[in-house]
């Protein structure tokens, strides 16, 4: 029984209190399984959030995308730069905030566009408006969170963030290897291979190959799918398989309907035929789509949470004890309490943490060097 | 194969276009599959319950709290040989079960106070209980702060205090009084009659107006606290609540033959009190509203408010100088609207990492 029948009834009894009532079926039921329910109930009420990053090369088809996922139109109003314009434009940073509700549960959804990154003629860096974005949504709720009026806390970190490689390569580009490693380590990245209706299915295969080979051979840490329980059905971990088996996700996205096989369909139009998006066996749009809303979102979130952020506020918190540390008169900006003199534990664990900073660095410079080097 | 049949070209473009899609066209995106897998996630993690019980000795809380949870949860089954001895301090005894009903998990605990007005000098005899509470949220805010906390940190925090009240029929006594009055500032409190099979319906509903009207006239705001109702819909079932507390109970853990049914009950000369008849005793009143209702609202208000309460005491209790400050953070800083709420930024305190909860005087 939900909830709210729940409610009602102990409404409907506490309004006839006298009247006998028979409570014969549940005699040894407690009924604290209703619980799932209650929490069930205030969530509905509440609503949920979710911040969506798109990050690639202008016309890799992120907006139309990220409208085929949402069924919205975020874009109406749009003005595409010429190549001109672009010359001195710099990565920007745009949010677009819908709220979106479906058989009564809300959701506010928050796509954080970065139009211009990738698009210079020098992009160095041009990640780097990027991650000072995330770092600041982080920092912004580490202060909230520290602060001593918690009720209302905005939730604006960045659950997930798509990156969508251009199918024309061969693999990963050195600017796509730099973005991933930048920020694999601030926010979930499902990387995807984007317009994928120019490639043959071979192609696709061969390309996806690469990509994965490449991210690993990299060390980059893209988004994992957490592993299936032991006590799951086996179609649902046949499902899980497969779905893992497709990564990075070739993906087409469309703002327009068009008729295919007599039923009106997202799709796009070509003299050859028709790509259908939601159709499994033209892109893996579904699969995206099924991962990021329908099975994995609230694990998005929770990765970004226990995770990523986790980390910055370890590493904040370092960096902030280590500075008072060294300057008694210096004021903390947030309410921290223990520790002046850290404690066996954590001396250990921001050593920990400052030698896997070292070796980052090490590697990344390792990197540049190496890329440095191949253009040479 | 190239599918023919299709859409009338709006341009002469080899590329010609279809309809374009307006705002939630056809289609289902699926976000309510959102509430599926939070829930899945809470089923995997199982739920915590503490709930702590009050009063002087005799007065049926160990049978309450069996009769609740349907199984041997007291301190008194769980002990090898129950002492019935009244000790000399108040003890604070937790005991912790993990009970499982429909594939849900819940690691219940209940808090026993043994002692709690029996002593002849009855002062101050809620300091204990007024500690351990605070006690519990120190733990709390103790991981909270860490620089590695756990992902989900464990909640000892008391969530909810039945007070039992000795059914004399007339009204609260002093110690009822200045119980409730402290505690009711840290604790969800829900007050219960107990043993009611000694009242009349009549007596009943005298002793439970007195109780109000006292508990009101002492600006004691028990659970569930009007300042607290989230929307007009809450406000009208805990109006309801409210109307009817405290509720009149009666506990057992011996079944008997009534009607062909095997009911809880106490068997007397002069009839079958059947715990779970609502004719009867206020058992089942109580037993909806801490488990099949309010349960998920009475860890709310502990977590998000009085909890909260304790840690802004405590972060400025333990910061010394209060001096507004600008960070000097390297990252750019937005300020939210929240700062400006707070009179004073704080500084961090060269104190050592051992600290005292908060003191418990009120």
């Amino acid at each position: 029984m939900d909830a709210i029948m729940l409610q009602e009834k102990l409404v409907e009894r506490l309004l006839c209190p006298r009247v006998r009532t028979a409570r014969q079926k549940e005699k040894q039921y407690v009924g604290f399984a209703t619980l799932p329910n209650q929490v069930h109930r205030k969530s509905v009420k509440k609503g949920f959030d979710f911040t969506l990053m798109v990050a690639g090369e202008s016309g890799m088809g992120k907006s139309t995308l990220v409208n085929s996922l949402f069924l919205t139109d975020l874009y109406k109003d749009r003005k595409l730069l010429n190549a001109e314009e672009r010359i001195n434009q710099t990565v920007e940073i745009i949010k677009h905030t819908v709220d979106i509700e479906e058989k009564g549960v809300k959701l506010k959804l928050t796509i954080v566009d970065t139009p211009g990154f990738g698009d210079a003629v020098n992009n160095n860096e041009c990640w780097k408006p990027i991650t000072d974005y995330i770092d600041q949504q982080f920092e912004q709720y580490f202060r909230d969170e520290s602060g001593l009026n918690r009720k209302n806390i905005q939730d604006n970190r960045v659950h997930c963030c798509l990156y969508f490689i251009p199918p024309f390569g061969h693999g990963l580009r050195p600017v796509d290897v730099e973005f991933m490693k930048a920020l694999h380590e601030k926010v979930n990245i499902i990387p995807l291979i984007a317009k994928a209706d120019c490639l043959t299915p071979n192609e696709i295969k061969k390309l996806k190959d690469r990509i994965r080979e490449e991210i690993d051979k990299f060390g980059i840490k893209v988004y994992q799918f957490p592993e299936c329980d032991s006590d799951e059905d086996e179609e649902f971990k046949q499902l899980d398989k497969e779905l893992k088996e497709c990564t990075p996700f070739a993906v087409i996205g469309s703002n327009t309907v068009v008729e295919a096989r007599g039923q009106r369909v997202r799709g796009r139009l070509y003299p050859w035929g028709i790509v259908e998006v939601e159709n499994q066996s033209h892109c893996d749009f579904v699969k995206l789509r099924n991962m990021l809303i329908r099975s994995h979102m609230h694990d998005l979130k929770d990765v970004t949470c226990d995770v990523h952020y986790e980390n910055y506020r370890a590493q904040c918190i370092q960096e902030m004890t280590s500075k008072l540390a060294q300057d008694n008169r210096m004021e903390s900006p947030i309410p921290i309490l223990p520790l002046s003199t850290p404690d066996v534990d954590t001396e250990k664990l921001i050593k920990m943490k400052d030698e896997e900073l070292k070796r980052m660095q090490e590697m990344l410079n390792k990197m540049q060097q190496q890329m440095h080097d191949k253009e040479q | 194969k190239p599918h023919t049949d299709s859409v009338k070209p709006n341009h002469g473009s080899p590329q010609a276009k279809g309809d374009k899609t307006n705002g939630s066209d056809f289609g289902y995106v699926g976000i309510d599959a959102i509430l599926e897998q939070m829930r899945r996630k809470a089923m995997k993690q199982g739920f915590e319950f503490n709930i702590m019980v009050v009063g002087q000795s005799g007065l049926g809380k160990s049978t309450l709290m069996n009769t609740l949870f349907k199984s041997k949860v007291s301190r008194k089954s769980v002990q090898p040989n129950p002492e019935e001895r009244i000790p000399k301090t108040i003890e604070i005894k937790s005991i912790s079960h993990d009970i499982e009903e429909k594939g849900v998990r819940m690691k219940l605990t209940v808090i026993d106070t043994p002692g709690f007005g029996d002593q002849i000098n009855n002062e101050n005899c809620w300091q204990p209980i007024m500690k351990f509470i605070n006690d519990q949220y120190e733990a709390y805010l103790q991981e909270e702060i860490n620089i590695d906390r756990k992902k989900r940190i464990p909640d000892s925090r008391v969530h909810c205090c039945i007070y039992f009240i000795p059914p004399t029929g007339h009204c609260l006594r002093p110690l009822d009084v200045e119980f409730m009055r402290r505690l009711s500032k840290v604790v969800n409190i829900v007050p219960v009659i107990a043993k009611a099979d000694t009242l009349t319906l009549e007596e009943r509903d005298y002793f439970k107006q007195t109780i109000r009207e006292e508990l009101r006239a002492n600006g004691i705001d028990v659970y569930p606290q009007k300042e607290f109702d989230e929307d007009a819909e809450d406000r009208m079932i805990n109006d309801k609540i409210r109307e009817m507390i405290p509720f009149a109970v009666v506990g057992s853990d011996q079944e008997y033959q009534v009607n062909g049914k095997r009911i809880l009950g106490r068997k007397t000369k002069w009839g079958t009190i059947e715990v779970e008849n609502i004719a009867h005793c206020e058992f089942a009143y109580l037993r909806d509203l801490l488990i099949r209702t309010h349960m998920q609202n009475i860890k709310d208000i502990t977590g998000s408010i009085h909890y909260e309460t304790y840690r802004v005491r405590r972060l400025n209790e333990s910061n010394g100088h209060f001096t507004p400050h600008p960070s000097d953070h390297p990252a750019e800083l937005k300020t939210n609207g929240q700062h400006e709420e707070q009179p004073n930024a704080l500084q961090a305190n060269g104190v050592a990492a051992q600290h005292e909860a908060l003191s418990h005087e009120m």
